[in-house]
Parts: structure tokens; sequence; C-alpha cells
């Protein structure tokens, strides 16, 4: 891998990187280790989660003045993504009738620094979906092609688990899982009663020193940053790592524009705009590569006009911006009675949950394609704003320390008493499912608008089917007998068909991928099983773009075993002088 | 494309300098009028500590009214022997603040604190601040239990229930109140499973787990 050189040309470097997530950050590492010269462009700023200036880990409360509310970011002051779901003077619109919303991070390591470290390796099924259930397509490749890349993956990040031999929730190499905690127990315990498979969580936290970093120390508050680089982020096990080689040039606050390609039609660099002077610049490359997330990406190679390329870039068959799928979410809490009064001690743990349950049903049985699985909260967590509000629809129906039902509300030393009481009683549940990859659910560029920097926007066209709204039916069906089973009592009304059940907008969910799909057919495929552009042999993309279906899975993990599947072939093209 | 100078390449132009294997942070053009706030501290953005500035900055209620939210936090949150009242743990202080930060809160409390003037006036022909405190209390009990308020004294039960919210999640998020709720993670530490004692207590074990863990 050494070896990896194309002859030095003036401010011409081997490879162009757009975006600094998962699939950039792991392109990035890649190749500069190979010892080619690489440039990142990152919309959003420097990051490193050890720089104090950054840090918001093992913060209290009191030290926001919000109490760590999300008015001004989107999952509160202490997290780490530096965006949200609106951006000032970054618009995009949504066609008539349709939703979509759009999360995006302006930072280093982009939505990695917050994401909920789930490490789910997609199953041999979610690669060939329509051989199973005939519904959207296949992809090129299968689980064998991917696998010796997740284990790569595993092994140079870090997943903690346990071995289950699961026939579509394959096993990494794994890292010691952290034991349940309480709630984690008792809906352990539940669930043999209701046949919820649920087993320890895969998730990307070092239970173990790893490759040099730290070991987890348990503050459960990964979204905020680790400055023991003790989980995965993107800016601290990739991009950083990347920038020691000597090889990666970074530039922040870089917004790009275009690809840029010459007559040939084949990738020359990308313009991109400094966010500070407002200045259009060119950074020149021999390789492109995209990630800058599937929507972004997509937006990207459609702004990407040409003579020869009218439809944008790498689109000759129209696909770009098609196929654009989120996970499918609905949620549901519940009051555990048997949880009051509970004695005190640290379970933090690690930032999320120990246990899940993967999907555990066979579709054949039920009115809905595809699964989902379920994602438990709870426990002793730090308070933060919203914590206590509505006691008035909790202390009037419960008994209180002193065995009593009050009337609800009230003030004064016995209502002190209750936040005490009640702490610690909840707990929640969230489903997080496939929904069918559809050519009618798609992005593309807004004829009308642009943003701050005068790149065209993305509008979006997205409609729920009735795929996914059955399946957040029974998803609350579900919630509602592990409720039952644990002994608890579900808060609020079950959500019905008026809300959909629940199901969360499309893009709420932040799982977003499809729209620049991979296949053998270039007719109906954007790029190649390696990532690689039909139309455009040095471009390729490797964020969730590539995605043709999107598994009941978190994809992180598939991004970063794509991308490096992607890096290897792109190392072996240059060798083999193919590129 | 070619309008494009070639000049305006990074390495070349005014972007930044390009050195191998750093960072380029972009140059962002310095405005001579502000204070140099740093780009980022403390886990804030320059943004961010711009607008917390400006939140902090601002006055939203009055000092009577100010009175009136310190009476009330003090009403709902007591003293008592494990910490002192919502007072002592700056509530008031915060609800000032998150009435800035959320705009939604400022006329539901401006206007429930007239409300509640107007109650007093009407019962005891003074302002709240001037009555007693069984008075006050008199007036508290109409809004305090929303099950068995009267009607025509719904509007009060809203803005009691906010205030209640406002002045429990101030209370317990402040340092006074996590200690007082026995909160004791937000520190590095071990984690190796819940307590025997508590696991006791509720007849769990690590049994069924351990198997997964073995194998």
């Amino acid at each position: 891998m050494k070896d990896f050189q194309i002859k030095e040309q003036a401010n011409v470097f081997d490879v162009v990187i757009v975006g600094s997530g998962a699939g950039g950050g792991m392109a990035a590492y890649q190749l500069t280790k190979a010892g080619a010269k690489v440039c990142m462009l990152e919309a959003g700023g420097y990051f490193d989660p050890a720089d104090p200036k950054y840090i918001n880990q093992l913060k209290g409360p009191w030290e926001s003045p919000r109490r760590g509310a999300s008015t001004v970011r989107a999952f509160g002051d202490f997290d780490a993504a530096w965006g949200g779901w609106e951006i000032e003077g970054e618009p995009y619109t949504r066609k008539k009738g349709t939703e979509f919303d759009w999360f995006r991070s302006r930072m280093l390591g982009g939505r990695t620094n917050h994401w909920g470290r789930i490490s789910l390796r997609f199953g041999p099924k979610d690669f060939k979906r329509k051989s199973v259930d005939g519904l959207g397509d296949d992809w090129p490749i299968s689980y064998d092609d991917m696998a010796p890349y997740y284990d790569e993956v595993d092994k140079l990040i870090g997943v903690f688990g346990t071995k289950e031999g699961l026939s579509n929730d394959p096993d990494s190499i794994f890292l010691p899982a952290p034991k349940p905690r309480l709630h984690e127990l008792m809906l352990m315990e539940a669930n043999k009663k209701t046949g919820v498979l649920t087993i320890p969580s895969r998730m990307s936290m070092l239970t173990k020193p790893l490759n040099g970093r730290g070991e987890c120390f348990y503050c459960g508050q990964c979204s905020r940053g680790c400055m023991a680089y003790a989980d995965f982020s993107s800016s601290s096990v990739l991009v950083i790592p990347a920038m020691k080689t000597g090889n990666l040039t970074l530039i922040n606050n870089a917004m790009a524009r275009e690809v840029l390609t010459d007559e040939t039609g084949k990738a020359t660099g990308v313009s991109y705009v400094n966010k500070y002077t407002l200045e259009e610049t060119t950074v020149k490359g021999k390789i492109v590569i995209l990630a800058a997330s599937a929507c972004e990406s997509s937006r990207l190679l459609l702004n990407s006009k040409s003579s020869i390329n009218p439809n944008g870039l790498a689109n000759a068959s129209g696909v770009v911006g098609k196929y654009l799928h989120d996970s499918t979410g609905a949620s549901r809490s519940a009051f555990i009675p048997h949880l009051t009064n509970r004695k005190r001690y640290n379970e933090d743990g690690v930032g999320g949950m120990h246990v899940y349950s993967p999907w555990w049903l066979d579709n054949s049985k039920l009115d809905f394609p595809r699964g989902y699985h379920i994602e438990y909260g709870g426990g002793q967590r730090m308070p933060g704003y919203g914590f206590g509000f509505g006691m008035e629809n909790v202390n009037g129906k419960y008994p209180d320390r002193s065995g009593n039902v009050k009337e609800a509300g009230g003030y004064g030393a016995s209502l002190k008493d209750d936040y005490r009481f009640f702490y610690g009683t909840d707990i929640g549940m969230a489903g997080r499912g496939e929904a069918i990859a559809r050519e009618d659910n798609y992005c593309e560029i807004d004829p009308n608008v642009v943003d701050k920097w005068g790149i065209p926007v993305l509008r979006f066209n997205y409609k729920w089917s009735d795929h996914e709204v059955k399946q957040a039916k029974h998803m609350q069906d579900t919630f509602e007998e592990i409720i039952h089973a644990l002994g608890g009592i579900a808060n609020g009304t079950k959500p019905g068909a008026d809300t959909n059940y629940g199901l969360a907008a499309p893009g709420r969910i932040i799982h977003e991928v499809g729209t620049v799909r991979m296949g053998n057919d270039p007719g109906k495929s954007a790029l190649n099983k390696n990532c690689q552009a039909h139309d455009v042999k040095n471009l390729f993309v490797v964020d969730g773009g590539p995605f043709v279906s999107q598994a009941d899975k978190n994809p992180t993990w598939t991004i970063l075993a794509l991308s490096l599947r992607a890096s290897e072939f792109i190392m072996k093209e240059v060798k083999a002088k193919s590129l | 494309m070619n309008r494009r100078d070639i000049l305006k390449n990074i390495g070349l132009g005014t972007a930044g300098v390009i050195v191998s294997g750093e960072a380029i942070g972009q140059v962002k053009p310095k405005a001579a009028t502000v204070k140099e706030i740093p780009e980022a501290q403390d886990g804030r953005l320059r943004d961010e500590i711009i607008h917390n500035n400006k939140l902090k900055a601002a006055k939203f209620f009055t000092v009577a009214e100010m009175s009136v939210i310190t009476i009330l936090a003090d009403i709902i949150i007591p003293a008592d022997k494990t910490s002192g009242s919502a007072s002592q743990a700056g509530v008031p202080a915060f609800i000032e603040f998150i009435v800035k930060d959320m705009p939604q809160h400022q006329t539901p409390m401006r206007g429930g604190l007239m409300w509640l003037n107007n109650e007093s006036k009407k019962m005891f022909s003074k302002k709240f601040v001037a009555l007693t405190s069984a008075e006050r209390l008199k007036i508290v009990d109409l809004v305090a239990y929303p099950n068995k308020a009267k009607k025509e004294h719904s509007q009060g039960v809203s803005f009691f229930n906010l205030m209640r919210n406002l002045t429990a999640t101030g209370f317990y998020t402040s340092e006074m109140g996590v200690k007082d709720l026995g909160y004791l993670g937000n520190t590095p530490n071990k984690w190796d499973g819940v307590p025997q004692d508590v696991l006791d207590q509720y007849n769990l074990s690590y049994k069924e787990w351990e198997k997964h863990a073995a194998k």
C-alpha cells in the first residue's frame, strides 16, 4: 500500500475529498496512510473533542444558562453537533404536501460527533431485499463481499457486543459489552414474556483501550464528544490521525459548490466558497471523492452541470437524488411504579443503551415488509431542562413516599420530595426501522432558491407509504406489550392513525441514504459496486448515497465499510494505472 | 471555469496557507468595532457566546415581577432539611434567562403574574407582594391543584403549572438541586453493573446476561 503514488504536480492533489464524516474520514485515513496527498474540504469549522475550548463533556447542567435546553443546538447546549435541521442561511425546500427534515452538522467529523454510536453490520438479507420480498432492489454486492471490510472497521475503530450467531444480525469482532443497567435487566426479563429478543448492544465505545485511544470512563456523554477518544467520531479516530501522516490538507469552512470536469468528462477538482472571504476557490485533484452526506453529495452532483452533463454529473441514469430513504421511527415512554424511591448510584454507563432488540419477527406473518429494532432509554440520568415538567400529571395518580395519593399538582416540601421520589422511574422505547427505497421519494435542485453562498439548494419530495405506517403501528403495539410485561404504565395516549402511529417525519431519524445508489446497470444506478461513478471513472461517492436499501440498522458501520472498500479499490486501480 | 483565476487556487491565494498535514482555519476578517471573541470557548462557539451574552444583557421582567417570581418559586420549592429553597438555588435568575431564550414563555408568565395580582386585589384589595404568607397561600391554593380548581381559575392553573415546571427544572438542574436529587454520575468511573443490594431488592441478577457475555 505504501507505493500508492501519483506523480506530483504543482497544486494538484492525488485525491480531493468533500466532507469529513464517517465516509470522508475513512477514505482520508486509508489514502493518506498509503501515501496519497489528500485535500479534504469541510463546510464547517475545525473540531477536536480533546481540545478544551470545544469540550462540553463532564459539565453539570448549571453550566448552561438554559440548562442544556435545545433552543440553540438541536440536541441541547452540551451536544457536539454544530448544525441541526435548520441552519441560518442554508435553506432547503419541500414540494407541497410532502415532508423531509434535513439534519446537517457543519464541523470536522460531521454527524459522527453526536451520533448514537450504534454500530450494526447489515446482514445477508439486507443486501438482497428484492430477492427476499420483491420490493426495491438488491445491492450489487453481498454480505460476503462486505464481511472482510466490516472486520477491518471493527479492528480499527472498536465495537462492543456479544456473539449471538443471529442469521441477519452478524456478529462483529467485539470488545466486552458493559453490563445492563437496572431497567435494562428488567427489560430483558420482561421480554422473555413478550418474545421480543433483547441482547447486549453493539456500540462503538472502547470498553478496552484500542489503537492508542483511551478506555471509556462511563460518563454517558458520548454525544458531547469524548476527550479520551474512547468512542468513534470521525474527527478523533480518522481525520486527526490522517493529519498526523503529513499527507492530509484539511480546509475548513469550505462550502463545496460543484465538481469540476474537463472536456472529456473527467473530474478535475472541486470549486468551493470560502465561507469567510466569500471567494470562490478551486482545488484540483486527480481523483474526487464525495462524502458530504447522501443529500449534500447528490446536491453537488446535480449542481455540477456542463454541456456534456446537462442533468448533472454522474447522472446519465437520472437516478441521482432519487430513492432517498430515512429510517422509520416511533417511540413511547412509560412510568415504572416499582422504580420509585430508588437507591442512588452512578449508572451513567456508556452514552446510550446497554441492551437492544434487533428485529425478531418473520415478515411473512405480518402485514408490512422489513423490520425494525428497538432502542431503550431510562435510568438515573443527569437532569437537564425539562426535568420535573408535568409533575401534576404524576403525583396525583401514584402514591408518594408516605403511601398517600395526593391531590395532583401542589407546592411546598411535599412536592419537592416528589421529584426525588419519582426520579429515574421512566423508561423510553424507540423503534428504528427500514423504509422501502422508492424512486418517487427524492431530492432535486430547487429552480428558484439559493443559499447564502449562492449555491442552488435542494427541494425534497418525500412521503411515507402504507408499508412504513403499518410498521409504526406494529411498533406502538409492541411498546405497549413490553410496558405491560414490565408492570409499567404507558405515558400519554397511544399514538393512532391520525398521527401515522407516531411515525416521525422523514429525515428526523438522520439515517437518510440512497440518493447516489450503486448497481450493476448504469441505466438504473449512479455508481458501480465500488462506489465509482459509472459515467466518471475518477469520481467516487462514499457516504450514505451509495446505499441501495438501508436495513433496520443504523447506517454508519456500513458507510465506514463501504468507504474502506472503495479506498482499497482506488489504491488497487492507481497501482494498476487504471485511474 | 475559465473565469476562475488560477491565483485563487488554494496555496497561492488569500483563502489560507497550505501546509500539508495541518488544518486550515480560513482567515476570518476582523471586525474592528467588536470586542475579540474567541472562535470557541468552554464548549461554546463564537456565535453562541455572542447570542448568550445578548440574552444575558437584556432585561425582561421588571423588579416588581421578579419579586413575585421569587416568592412563588420559594412557595413551590422551599428550603427543607436536604437543601435550600428555589431562590437560594438561583431559580428566579434562571426564569429571567429562560423566558428570553424561549420567548413563548414570555406572555404566559407576564400575563400570569398580572392575573395573580388582579385576583389578589379582588380578594384582599392589595397586590400579591403586600399580602401576608397566609393570604398568599389562599390565592396559590386556588390554582395549585389542577383537578380541583374552579373553572373560572383555569388560566391561573395554567400559569401555576408553568411556574411549577420552570421552578422545578431550574432548581433540580442547579448545583444545589443536582446534589439534593442524589444524581451521582457525570464523573469518570468504571461501570461494573448494578450494586448487589439493588439487584437483590428487585430480585434480579446478571446470570442471564452472563450467558450472552460468555459466548
